[in-house]
């Protein structure tokens, strides 16, 4: 077994160990609550029997850790159990049994595919635009170019996702009425009526990942700029845009790869925010209403959700730059 | 001074950098003037970019119309002035280490200490400055802001009140205590938190310094808000009825999970110490475990901590405002800012009313503006703080 393959499979490993670490932790957290599953789904006036037959029904009277394992094998398996609201629906219409109940995986499922398409579109406008800003920036370091580039990337990482968001809302559906300000998507769009409505909140959350990702851009280019091999370029006369572009680039990828990954990462808890204030049918809303109405198998795996997909884009980030990095990809 | 349409706007910049770089080659070759000769397509394009935006933003700001715009001029122009007029007294007022320091100082730093100031100003003189009390309610609901009888507000109430009759511009002072308040004094208890465990793991080491490691390894491995989310429904769930609990656990969730971050620094700072001669010396006097933290380690982390307290405050800041914004934060009757953004957040769709209507549109934005603007001072003072220390020349 080569060197990469070990390293590698020791980093996957250990993510797969953090996974469920996190599933212990979000289980037993949930598990903590006064009272149980059974007495709030029913409320303060339930009957005894009532509830007896409910901790039945969702198999409440077993063990805490036959508990866990039977979550865990049915959220491996997508089943998350049924949420509260749907359940608390279905018996006010008078239909008892478990099965007219409304599932988790099948309210998370759309919602994650409509954030997957919210994350896409940022990611597709502001990669490009941070690397070409962050090289750009690097080319031209203490210019004007670059002051301007610094106080108004600060600013923006600074700045809180709604604050951004009200302004863009102001400026570009309120007074230049150009993108509509509510991104409520439904499945009978096309694309083009999809990717208008969903435009402001992509732009709200790539002003915010765009300035970290140019300055982490700027600041590898930089670094390489003081090596060696970099003054041989310059001092045979090629042009600068040729020295960033052909040799400082290659070698800095490793670094910018990593904090596309972390950047992505963000994106994924960053959109909780922005998709409340464009009314976005994502995970995140569904998450915040979800933890408004105490809606505990939701939470549970919508948090469950939200941590997958970052410890995996941390994951990814990290094999990226080792697969990136010659001196490990080929040992002596 | 007409301003210009995209179309026009996009053709002048292209035609200027033409212009300027085939233009320029023939001019700066013939006068022999290097800088027009060796100007670069790109750098052609740039000063083309810059003059014809330049020419659109004076169009606009001397034009009809665009109150908004002109807000944004003036305050950027008013902070920029604020910032120099400060930076020049402190250097020429104060003690002698005073001035040497406010003279390396750029002008965004100088603005942001003055800015931090202003809020702890604001902060604590929230009783004096305020006109009327926090959860006072007045008869007059919904009055519009600029205080004209004749346009919907009144006299009493400069930025008017809200859906329950609550005086606006008091709940924005209030705002500043509560909320920067709050913020804190999580980032300090997330600090007492976060070094005393990290420094007991790089001095003690071993088997206390794996588990503490391990612990906070995955607690980090939750993204910070929606384990906050998660806990915060938990903490609502036991005392739903009493509003100053929640804000309570509010405060020790964030301080928890905020502290990890403090606690990697503080032990690799304080991994670093532990190897000097100076700690190994004070380590064979036979020094108490209270002895080498307090008087060996902490003064010699105390640098790289302040700029951390400066980030963390700001994350914190940051979380509490977001989460109060989602209605799960601070509770009312507490004037906070993350919450008004999200009560006075309709009010964005007024703006195109005339008189009104601009002032109207911005009391969100006031809010909103009101963190983003700590946050950003904040962070021009980290900013500039680690710059020196890491001793980066040019």
């Amino acid at each position: 077994m080569n060197n990469v393959a070990l390293i590698i499979s020791k980093r996957l490993g250990l993510g797969v160990l953090t996974m469920f670490m996190v599933s212990i932790i979000i289980f037993l957290a949930v598990n903590m609550l006064p009272g149980d599953f059974a007495q709030a789904l029913l409320g303060q006036s339930a009957t005894p029997e009532a509830v007896e037959a409910i901790r039945r029904d969702l198999g409440l009277s077993k063990p805490i850790h036959t508990r866990y394992f039977d979550w865990l094998v049915g959220a491996l398996q997508f089943d998350f159990g049924t949420s509260f609201a749907k359940a608390n629906f279905s018996s006010y219409a008078g239909t008892s049994s478990t099965a007219n109940f409304g599932t988790v995986a099948d309210q998370i499922a759309p919602r994650f595919a409509n954030t997957l398409f919210l994350a896409a579109v940022t990611a597709c406008i502001a990669v490009p635009l941070s690397l070409l800003i962050g090289v750009l920036a690097a080319l031209y370091r203490y210019s004007i170019f670059d002051r301007i580039a610094n106080v108004s990337t600060l600013t923006s990482i600074s700045s809180p996702e709604f604050f951004v968001a009200y302004v863009l809302i102001l400026v570009l559906a309120v007074l230049n009425p150009v993108f509509p300000s509510l991104s409520n998507i439904h499945d009978g769009m096309d694309f083009a009526q999809k990717l208008q409505k969903t435009m402001l909140p992509a732009l709200t959350l790539t002003l915010v990942v765009t300035a970290h990702m140019m300055r982490m851009t700027r600041a590898a280019i930089i670094n390489l700029l003081a090596s060696p091999y970099i003054e041989m370029a310059r001092l045979k006369g090629l042009s600068p845009f040729r020295i960033i572009l052909f040799h400082a680039l290659p070698n800095a990828l490793a670094p910018i790869i990593n904090v596309i990954a972390l950047n992505l990462a963000y994106l994924i808890t960053g959109v909780v925010v922005v998709e409340v204030v464009f009314v976005y049918p994502g995970v995140g809303q569904l998450f915040v209403d979800s933890v408004k109405i105490r809606d505990i198998p939701v939470v549970q795996a919508c948090c469950l959700v939200f941590a997958a997909a970052y410890i995996s884009l941390n994951l990814l980030a990290d094999v990226m730059s080792i697969l990136s990095n010659p001196r490990l990809r080929l040992p002596k | 001074m007409p301003s210009l349409s995209v179309t026009y706007w996009s053709a002048l910049v292209v035609a200027g950098a033409l212009a300027l770089f085939f233009g320029g080659r023939q001019i700066g070759a013939a006068r022999g003037v290097a800088r027009l000769r060796d100007l670069s397509a790109t750098g052609a394009f740039g000063y083309s970019l810059l003059v014809v935006t330049l020419y659109q933003a004076l169009a606009l700001y001397f034009g009809p119309g665009a109150t908004f715009f002109k807000w944004a001029v003036h305050g950027v122009v008013g902070f920029g002035i604020a910032g120099y007029l400060f930076q020049q007294l402190g250097r020429h007022v104060g003690t002698s280490a005073t001035r040497k320091l406010f003279r390396s100082m750029p002008v965004t730093a100088a603005l942001g200490i003055l800015l931090i100031i202003a809020y702890a100003f604001v902060a604590i003189f929230a009783d004096v400055i305020a006109p009327y009390g926090q959860a006072e309610i007045f008869k007059d609901a919904n009055l519009l802001p600029g205080g004209d009888p004749g346009m919907g507000g009144s006299p009493d109430h400069l930025l008017g009140t809200d859906q329950i009759g609550r005086d606006i511009l008091s709940r924005l002072i209030y705002g500043a205590q509560n909320t920067v308040g709050i913020a804190f004094v999580t980032t300090l208890l997330a600090f007492f938190i976060g070094i005393s465990l990290g420094f007991l793991a790089a001095t003690i080491g071993g088997v206390l310094d794996q588990v503490l490691s391990r612990i906070v390894d995955m607690l980090m491995s939750i993204p910070q808000l929606i384990f906050a989310l998660l806990l915060m429904t938990i903490a609502t769930a036991w005392f739903g009825s009493e509003k100053g609990m929640v804000t309570l656990f509010m405060i020790l969730i964030i301080a928890v999970l905020d502290s990890t971050r403090v606690f990697r620094l503080s032990r690799a700072v304080g991994m670093n110490i532990v190897v000097m001669d100076f700690f190994e010396a004070a380590k064979l006097r036979g020094e108490k475990l209270s002895y080498l933290i307090f008087s060996e380690i902490a003064p010699n982390a105390f640098a790289p901590l302040l700029a951390e307290f400066g980030l963390r405050f700001c994350f914190v800041f940051l979380t509490i405002a977001s989460l109060s914004f989602l209605g799960i934060g601070i509770q009312p009757p507490l004037a906070d800012w993350g919450t008004m953004v999200r009560d006075l957040s309709q009010f964005i769709a007024y703006a195109p009313f005339p008189v009104v209507g601009p002032l109207t549109a911005s009391l969100p934005l006031m809010a909103a503006g009101a963190i983003a603007l700590l946050t950003v001072a904040v962070n021009f003072v980290v900013d500039w703080m680690l710059h020196r220390a890491s001793g980066l020349k040019e």
